[in-house]
Parts: structure tokens; C-alpha cells; sequence
């Protein structure tokens, strides 16, 4: 690390153009039965862009997220996370910047105790000895489930699951997050609990480093959307329909209706 | 460690053997079944000297000798052989209470009673003493094969889903009039357990692409790296010490 000489002003040096956190193009797959998931996809998340992907079950948003740390690959098309392509040569520091958070904890937590599961991703990525045990402490502080961290995650409620789960990816210090449905399941406090989280890594990220961490959001929770997401996507029958700020898109009825979206009763944007 | 994988073997204590590292009573307990076994059959009396020294153990876990005995009945089937080879054994037969048995048959009987039995008992103290988790962690820093770890690491965490699956499963077809009596009404509770194992590969595969995304390459890392000091291997090695000078003197006895 360099120095900065005392007669040139820090930050003022021209910084290299960051990369996008997540660039896709042009991307298309077709599951082996001939069903075609993604029919030619393009997405750019800046760093500290937080977009939840919307759309109807069925329109390919778990594919894409497959596609995004390269274990479904084999269509056209390209995607890069912060400027390094996903392809076999490099899956493993892939799979280090995009940390996804799978819809059911159950599937991601798999380690007898909260702790050694946390442990996991950073031990794969060569983190070991005090390195680890801090990384550990750090992700599930970010989570609030420091206390747990000798359970077992089937003694969790499912709230706490969630939160384990999001730290096992924290641990990793991901480029950027990516969440499967992350409010599937959960009791409004849990659901409201977990978005306090989420806004949390945004603030703190905001602290240190000026920027938020990235975050692609997957989900049909509208509000949820609105409340975490300034940008919203709506993906539909394998291809990007509508890009523009969530709340834009949600006070469109005629737009949403379109693409088997709504939000619940009692609610209206103006 | 590992709060609420609690099992019928396992009896919670804070004891110094409680607290042992898994690994050192891994493999004082493997010693000791082999001191046991390396004993022979006719020195009687060494084989109560290793049952001592299980006693002593028990003592300092604090684990009561009922609690260790009701669970060892798990050995009866076995036994039910034993009792077999005195009637079918070869000559000489010994006369007792008019039946003919036969001397190397209950010589072997008794080979198999005692050593089986206190090959048990040694097992149940450990089982009592360790947690599961702890048990496979101390298997893993053995360097025991790793697949085989994993494997029961995973069965470990997924079994209680399977069977609350199972369970839920259950309920909902008891819940819509599904009443099975006979053998010939229990079509829908098969076609059940396929569905419930569907639905367990299916998980199999989602759990295998979730671990590939934090970096899964086949191994399991290590995630806990604290090796047992000295002092704790020469706790956990004395009674192995007791126990080989036991088969020692049993030698010289017989």
C-alpha cells in the first residue's frame, strides 16, 4: 500500500472506474427438457446498489441466481461480478464475491452448531485460525445471533434461522449479497427484524467504506422491495420487463397486473 | 457444544471425563476394548479388575452404574448366543443340576459374556460422556476418512427434519380420514415414503448447491482448531495404563 504524498490531497488522484458489483448480458438458458428459464437477460448492479427482482413464480428468478456464482451455466450470454467473469477458471473467488442467501435456511445450514456453520464459507475460501474464529464473531454480531453461536440450528426459530443464514454469506465478505426470497416464512417481527439487518449493513457499509454493501433482492414481497430497495427489476417469462425505482414501478396497477404481480390488500402508491 | 442433540446415551455433565477433548476418549476407549479382548478367558479375576477400572470412571463422571446398566441391555441379543454354546459344545461335559454342558462351551460362553459386555459398557461411557457432534468432531481430527465424517455429520443435522417431514406427512393424511388397520391399507402411507424420499434427495441436492456456493470443494475444512494438550491425553491414557497392566498380569496368570 501506498503513501499518499502530503502535497496531493487524498481522493483527489483519478481513480480507476469501479466495476459493476454484478454485470449480466445477454443471458439466456434452456433447462435440458427444452424449457427455456432465460431468454437473453441484462442487469448492471453498481457497488452499493441495492435492486430487489421482481416478478411471478416461474419467471426465472432462482435460475438467474444459479447463474450468478456459475453453478447453472452453458447458455449465451455473459456475467461478470466486479470485473471478473464467471467462468471455471476463477469459481472459487466467484463464489466468494456473490453471497447468496438461500430461500429456506434449512437447505444452508447444515453444520451442527451456528458457529461452525458461519465458519464454513470463510474456512473453504482459506481463512483459518484467529482470522476465522474474528470473521465468525464479526457476521453473526452483524446478525444480532452472537449468543447463539453454540446451537444447534434446529433449535432456532425460523427468524433466527434466517439470520444465521445471512451471516454464513457475511462471513465471506461477499461483493455482493444475494437474497432468495428472503421474508418467505417469517412472522411479521422476524420479517420486520430481518429488514433492520439488512438496513443495518447498508448503514454500516455507508460508515466505512462510503458505500453500502451490493444487494440483489429476489422476491414477491412488494413492500419488502419498497422498503429495502430504491431499484426494482421485474423479470417475466425469462426476460427483464420493467428497470426503474421500486416505487414507480409498484404505483404502475396496470404494469404489475401485467406480470402476475399486486400488492397485498389495503395497500396504494401514489 | 452442540445444546439439544441430546440422546438417549448422553447424560449432560460438566465432569473432568465430560470435559475431555472427544479424540483422547476416542482412543483410550478403543485401548481399553482392546486390553479387554487381549485378556484371556481364564484369568478370571483381571476381568473384574477392568470393571474396576470402568467403576473408577463411572465415579469421577458421575455417572450412576443403574443408568449405564439399564442401557446395556442392548447387549441381550448377543448373549442369547453365548448361552447356546455350553448345550452345543464339544466334550468334556461337566454334570449341573442333570444337564451335560460342555467345558470349552462355557469356557467360550464366558469369553464371549464378559468381554462383549465390558466392550459395551466401556462404549456407553463414552457415548455418556460425549456429545454426537463432539463425537464426530473428535473422528475428524483422528483423521478418520472424511467422506464417512461428512456423511454422518449431515445425517446428524437432517435426520430430526426428516422425521418432523415424516411426522407432518403423517398428520395430513390422518387428518383427511386415513385410517390404516390392515396390511392391505397401507398403500397410501408406501406411497407416503416415497414421497418422503423424493423429497429428502431433492433437499440433498439444494443443501449440496448451497455449500458449493460458500466454496464447497469436496473436503470439509476445519473449522475448530484446538488440539488436546499433553495433561488431557495422559488423563484420558491412565486407565488405559491400569487396563494394559491388567491383561499383563492376566497373562502371567493363565
Amino acid at each position: 500500500m501506498t503513501v499518499p504524498r502530503a502535497d496531493v490531497p487524498v481522493g483527489s488522484a483519478p481513480a480507476a472506474p469501479t466495476p459493476p458489483s454484478l454485470d449480466v448480458a445477454g443471458l439466456t438458458f434452456a433447462y435440458p427438457d427444452g424449457h427455456k428459464a432465460l431468454r437473453g437477460i441484462d442487469l448492471r448492479v453498481e457497488p452499493g446498489e441495492r435492486v430487489a427482482l421482481l416478478g411471478p413464480n416461474g419467471a426465472g428468478k432462482t435460475t438467474l441466481v444459479l447463474h450468478l456464482n456459475g453453478i447453472l451455466r452453458g447458455g449465451a450470454g455473459r456475467v461478470t461480478v466486479a470485473g471478473l467473469d464467471v467462468a471455471p477458471a476463477h469459481l472459487r473467488e466467484i463464489r466468494r464475491r456473490v453471497g447468496i442467501v438461500f430461500q429456506d435456511p434449512d437447505d444452508q445450514l447444515f453444520m451442527p452448531t451456528v458457529a461452525e456453520d458461519v465458519a464454513f464459507g470463510p474456512a473453504n475460501f482459506g481463512v483459518t485460525g484467529p482470522a476465522l474464529r474474528e470473521r465468525v464473531a464479526a457476521a453473526l454480531a452483524a446478525v444480532g445471533m452472537d449468543a447463539h453461536r453454540d446451537r444447534s440450528p434446529l433449535h432456532l426459530s425460523g427468524g433466527q434461522r434466517r439470520r444465521v443464514a445471512l451471516a454464513t454469506v457475511l462471513a465471506c465478505r461477499p461483493e455482493i449479497l444475494v437474497l432468495d426470497e428472503p421474508s418467505s416464512n417469517l412472522d411479521p417481527v422476524a420479517r420486520r427484524e430481518l429488514a433492520e439487518v439488512l438496513l443495518a449493513l447498508r448503514d454500516r457499509g455507508l460508515q466505512d467504506r462510503g458505500l453500502g454493501t451490493s444487494m440483489l433482492m429476489v422476491t414477491h414481497d412488494l413492500p419488502y422491495a419498497l422498503q429495502l430497495c430504491p431499484r426494482s427489476v421485474i423479470l417475466d417469462d425469462g426476460v427483464a420487463v420493467a428497470d426503474g425505482p421500486t416505487r414507480e414501478l409498484l404505483a404502475d396497477p396496470a404494469l404489475l397486473a401485467r406480470h402476475r404481480l399486486e400488492l397485498p390488500f389495503g395497500f396504494h402508491l401514489s | 457444544m452442540g445444546a439439544g442433540h441430546a440422546h438417549p446415551l448422553y447424560l449432560p455433565g460438566v465432569s473432568p471425563v465430560h470435559r475431555l477433548p472427544a479424540e483422547v476418549k476416542v482412543v483410550a476407549a478403543l485401548l481399553l476394548a482392546i486390553c479387554v479382548v487381549a485378556t484371556p478367558r481364564e484369568a478370571f479375576s483381571v476381568f473384574a479388575g477392568h470393571l474396576v477400572v470402568l467403576a473408577v470412571i463411572w465415579t469421577a463422571a458421575r455417572i450412576p452404574p443403574l443408568w449405564i446398566l439399564r442401557r446395556s441391555v442392548i447387549e441381550l441379543p448377543f448373549v442369547v448366543l453365548a448361552v447356546l454354546l455350553p448345550i452345543t459344545g464339544p466334550p468334556p461335559t461337566i454334570d449341573w443340576l442333570g444337564f451335560a454342558l460342555s467345558e470349552p462351551g462355557l469356557l467360550g460362553a464366558w469369553n464371549i459374556l464378559v468381554k462383549g459386555t465390558l466392550g459395551v459398557l466401556i462404549s456407553l461411557t463414552l457415548a455418556a460422556t460425549t456429545p454426537l457432534p463432539d463425537l464426530l468432531l473428535g473422528l475428524q481430527r483422528l483423521r478418520a476418512p472424511a467422506l464417512v465424517v461428512t456423511i454422518a455429520t449431515l445425517m446428524l443435522r437432517y435426520v430430526d427434519l426428516i422425521v418432523a417431514e415424516a411426522r407432518r406427512m403423517r398428520l395430513a393424511r390422518l387428518a383427511r380420514g386415513h385410517d390404516p388397520r390392515f396390511l392391505w391399507q397401507t398403500g397410501a402411507t408406501a406411497r407416503g415414503v416415497g414421497a418422503l424420499f423424493l423429497r429428502t434427495y431433492e433437499r440433498g441436492e439444494r443443501v449440496h448447491l448451497a455449500m458449493l456456493s460458500r466454496g464447497f470443494t469436496g473436503a470439509m475444512p476445519r473449522t475448530v482448531d484446538d488440539a488436546p494438550t499433553r495433561r488431557q491425553w495422559a488423563a484420558g491414557l491412565t486407565p488405559v495404563a491400569a487396563a494394559v497392566l491388567l491383561a499383563a498380569a492376566g497373562w502371567n496368570l493363565a
